[in-house]
């Protein structure tokens, strides 16, 4: 079992470093730049690829979520808090780098726009998904209760999106055609392939993160209950 | 249907405790009017602004004073080892969801009832838009809070720093609904087209119902272990 987690491990590790030069070379070097926007469009590669792990892991801690109340078990709840804490990381670069993106061309560092706030929503909601996993109590009580949370959090996430595309839709660019002729831009064939590279190569650095994290967590574990049998045996 | 009648016999225990104290509105209301005062020194109430921010200060007030009611709901019960009661009482444990989800949505009902028309008053509103439509958002917005913030205060009831804990969650999950409510309401008091402000009650009564049914089946587990 170990030995093939290993091999995985590994094998993460020897795709995710040649494809992070390879998608720093695409990005900054093959593809080009783009004519309105000018350099500061090279920010949009990272910006996809982050925001679109952020999704990704808020969905993975609503299945490990759903999965838990099904069947509380330490594996899942100990992913769900993993990916979690990976999703506020990628959540964080996504505003941020969405903030410098909005300033240059925009050129205004904030607006209440669907995807904007949905990713700022996001991440109160996974901040406070932390706090609840944060509580004093048995794992079993806070697997429980984080799960519940989880689960009305996915819930809340698409409902959010739907709320403010009503409120006001205006500035982001439509850029993967919504409508016929590919209103909104439409996107060159390098840069199309340069995105696809990146957001591939941050989703291994998620699936890569995610297995360090839990292995780590484990490993906490192991030393917390060691440490509990020492001093139990202390006592005695 | 017996659900229902438990329901109601929770919410009566904890309406008659509230009818007896009157503690629990009664902060509730000062602080709103609070809030309220503060408002008025942050936003100048003689200006035309007023008219901008009226529509959000009645749910701001409702949300403000709403959680203080919440955090108390399920605290209370901490006392005497209450709950554990609740729990072992032969009741489905959803029924315990919805008697609290009563009580309380009556309690902030009442709130609001004195604490709207204070609002009004106190930033010299004249009120213009149709009543009917404006009630009927108020209801169904607060509903929804009261759904989602009774669920979470009984979460949250689980931790010690229970009161701060309350606010970080309800806010970012009930941000869709105060889109919602807020826009309805700014649709009524403008006097505009009332077929907009259905589409956000629409908006609402969607988000009610799909709440009010997650949470509903999700009780028991926060009931479970505690």
């Amino acid at each position: 079992m170990s030995k093939v987690s290993g091999i995985i491990d590994k094998l993460l590790f020897f795709t995710l470093v040649p494809s992070f030069f390879l998608a720093l070379w695409l990005v900054f070097i093959w593809s080009p730049v783009e004519r309105v926007m000018g350099a500061p469009q090279k920010i949009f590669y990272f910006h996809v690829g982050c925001a679109w792990v952020a999704f990704l892991a808020f969905i993975i801690v609503g299945y490990y979520s759903v999965r838990n109340l099904i069947k509380p078990n330490m594996n899942h709840h100990i992913a769900a808090g993993i990916s979690a804490e990976i999703g506020v990381i990628f959540t964080t670069v996504t505003l941020l780098s969405g903030m410098i993106w909005g300033k240059s061309s925009w050129n205004t560092w904030w607006t209440w726009e669907p995807r904007l706030a949905t990713t700022l929503i996001l991440w109160f909601i996974y901040v406070a998904y932390l706090f609840v996993r944060k509580m004093e109590g048995s794992w079993e009580n806070i697997a429980r209760l984080s799960a519940v949370f989880g689960i009305i959090g996915c819930i809340n996430v698409p409902i959010v999106f739907m709320a403010i595309r009503w409120w006001n839709t205006k500035l982001h660019p439509v850029v993967f055609g919504e409508g016929k002729d590919q209103s909104g831009g439409g996107i060159a064939p390098e840069m199309l392939l340069t995105l696809l590279f990146s957001i591939f190569t941050i989703t291994v650095l998620y699936a890569f993160l995610m297995r360090k994290g839990i292995e780590i967590e484990k490993m906490r574990d192991t030393v917390r209950r060691a440490k509990n049998r020492a001093i139990s045996r202390l006592a005695s | 249907m017996s659900i229902l009648i438990d329901a109601w016999t929770i919410a009566w225990k904890d309406l008659s405790n509230e009818l007896k104290t009157k503690q629990t509105i009664g902060m509730m209301v000062i602080f709103s009017s609070l809030v309220i005062l503060v408002f008025s020194f942050a936003f100048d109430p003689t200006n035309n602004m007023v008219k901008a921010v009226i529509p959000g200060l009645v749910w701001l007030i409702t949300i403000f004073s709403g959680i203080l009611g919440l955090n108390r709901s399920f605290l209370s019960e901490h006392e005497n080892d209450c709950l554990t009661g609740l729990r072992s009482a032969p009741i489905d444990p959803s029924s315990i969801y919805l008697g609290k989800v009563l009580a309380n949505f009556i309690v902030v009902t009442v709130v609001q009832v004195i604490s709207i028309p204070v609002l009004f008053i106190l930033f010299d509103y004249r009120f213009l838009g149709a009543i009917l439509w404006f009630m009927l958002i108020v209801i169904v917005g607060t509903f929804g809070f009261i759904i989602v913030g009774t669920f979470l205060a009984a979460l949250a009831a689980n931790a010690k720093n229970s009161e701060m804990l309350l606010p970080v969650l309800l806010l970012p999950l009930l941000s869709p609904l105060m889109i919602a409510a807020v826009q309805g309401t700014r649709i009524v008091l403008e006097n505009q087209d009332i077929s907009d402000a259905i589409s956000w009650l629409q908006l609402m009564a969607a988000y009610d119902l799909l709440f009010l049914a997650a949470c509903f089946f999700l009780f028991e587990f926060i009931m479970e272990g505690s």
